[in-house]
């Protein structure tokens, strides 16, 4: 085989793989949305606010209603303890508190 | 076929020959120009589609959540807190909400009790999220003790089992009747864990939960776009950290390219020599040159692409759970729907792509605008 047949003709391979993942993309984001919907009202049926990605502890848990002080409150001037806290940001409402809107 | 077609299918046919002769060379840049792209792509399809997701399931959440602090920390809120709320214009509804967290000793896992607001469980039976019933192997029918306040178990029966498919916010969750929370917990008749409100103007928002404050001092309110707003700076930040815990490999690419930009090898100029004294132009030379950085560059872009498309939505994202389970013991096995930006390939296509390939060209084209002679001695 020619090589500049075989350059272009893996070009085109791996395009082509790379445009079938497109579409499977497509169709199942699609599908997620009616995933996603049937979430959705569990969340609004129970009033959920949080992922359950990282359930080591209450701040981690339920990062959008806590606060600054609860990953210190075990006991004063001590560390955080769980790895996750120091790979998320403090929640965005007391970095930029609602109340500094007005 | 036309003449140039013809020249320029003789010019890859060359390139291809002169890339195998650096068999070595070529396939390192290539494996950690794929491994580049690798990463950039896992961590743009993961976290593109984690928000996308987020966004789509936590619109629901309540408009507002109103919270009682002393001194700093959580406090249950009375229930009549609701009637001095009801005051504000622009409520349109309030529930009181109970819920919190239950240690399991034996499996080492934290667990979410809650009460549903509209109470369709039964005393003595819970519901439980599809990560409990994984992580005990229990199933409906089955009956899970759980220490109460004082110390000693409770028992109850499992009726139900939440849908895998929305483990993403339910895998730890515990939803039992609200009279047997309140034996199970000794939280009082009178008091909530929070309240939740719905408001009839997602525009009035902030000005409600100013109005909260006013009215009662000891609350937070906590509205629903700050929840939106966490999610969104959670997933930022910790993008960043996987894209850190990576830049060894993406410096390694950088030493690469910047070794190829900065100059070509004794044998590389010394090819490009014999290619002038024989006879090529410098437009061909250059032309050879680009083959070369869209033959690498190409393969790897696609090739980083689609096995990240392949780690993140086939594989669930394996590479990055650590990073992101932290120390929890129950983690939510949950399959990404794949949310992919056209923009950001694009972006990442035009940021790797385009950068090497005229890396490439630029040293070929400084020796190749030399003399052959002098650049062959």
């Amino acid at each position: 085989m020619r090589r500049s047949t075989f350059m272009i003709g893996t070009g085109v391979v791996l395009a082509a793989i790379a445009l079938l993942l497109l579409v499977n993309a497509g169709v199942g984001a699609e599908r997620a949305t009616i995933a996603d919907a049937r979430t959705g009202s569990l969340v609004a049926t129970l009033g959920l606010t949080d992922l359950a990605l990282f359930t080591e502890a209450s701040y981690t848990r339920h990062p959008s209603l806590t606060d600054l002080n609860t990953p210190f409150q075990d006991s004063p001037l001590s560390f955080e303890h769980f790895p996750t806290g120091s790979l998320m940001q403090p929640p965005a409402s007391l970095v930029h508190p609602h109340v500094a809107k007005y | 076929m036309s003449r140039s077609i013809e020249r320029q299918l003789h010019l890859i046919d060359f390139t291809v020959g002169s890339i195998l002769r650096r068999k070595g060379k070529n396939g390192a840049l290539l494996l950690v120009y794929t491994l580049v792209i690798f990463v950039l792509a896992s961590v743009l399809f993961f976290t593109r589609s984690l928000r996308t997701e987020v966004a789509a399931v936590l619109k629901n959440s309540p408009d507002i959540i109103v919270q009682r602090t002393l001194t700093g920390r959580y406090q249950f809120i009375p229930v009549r807190y609701a009637d001095s709320l009801r005051s504000i214009r622009g409520i349109a509804s309030i529930a009181p909400r109970l819920w919190g967290y239950y240690y399991d000793g034996g499996f080492g896992a934290n667990y979410t009790l809650m009460v549903p607001t509209i109470d369709t469980v039964q005393s003595g039976t819970i519901d439980i999220g599809s990560g409990i019933a994984k992580l005990r192997k229990i199933g409906i029918g089955d009956i899970v003790p759980l220490i109460g306040y004082d110390g000693n178990p409770q028992t109850f029966t499992v009726a139900h089992i939440l849908a895998d498919e929305s483990a993403l916010v339910s895998a730890d969750l515990i939803l039992m009747s609200e009279a047997d929370y309140r034996v199970f917990s000794r939280i009082p008749e009178g008091y909530a864990t929070d309240l939740i409100l719905t408001a009839r103007n997602p525009r009035e928002f902030p000005t409600i939960a100013e109005k909260i404050t006013r009215l009662l001092p000891d609350t937070r309110p906590i509205v629903k776009n700050e929840i939106l707003r966490t999610y969104d700076a959670v997933f930022s930040w910790r993008a960043g950290i996987i894209m850190l815990l990576f830049t060894v490999v993406i410096l390694a690419f950088f030493i690469f390219s910047f070794d190829k930009a900065t100059g070509l090898s004794a044998e590389e100029r010394k090819e490009i020599g014999i290619l002038k004294a024989i006879g090529w132009e410098t437009g061909d030379v250059l032309a050879m040159k680009f083959w070369e950085g869209i033959a690498i560059s190409l393969v790897a872009f696609f090739l980083g692409a689609i096995i990240a498309y392949a780690h993140v939505f086939f594989g669930g994202g394996f590479l990055f759970a650590p990073i992101l389970k932290g120390w929890s013991t129950l983690y939510p096995s949950f399959t990404l729907a794949a949310h992919v930006n056209a923009g950001d390939l694009f972006a990442l296509f035009f940021l790797s792509v385009v950068p090497y390939t005229i890396a490439t060209i630029a040293p070929a084209w400084r020796v190749a605008v030399i003399d052959p002679d002098a650049v062959m001695r």
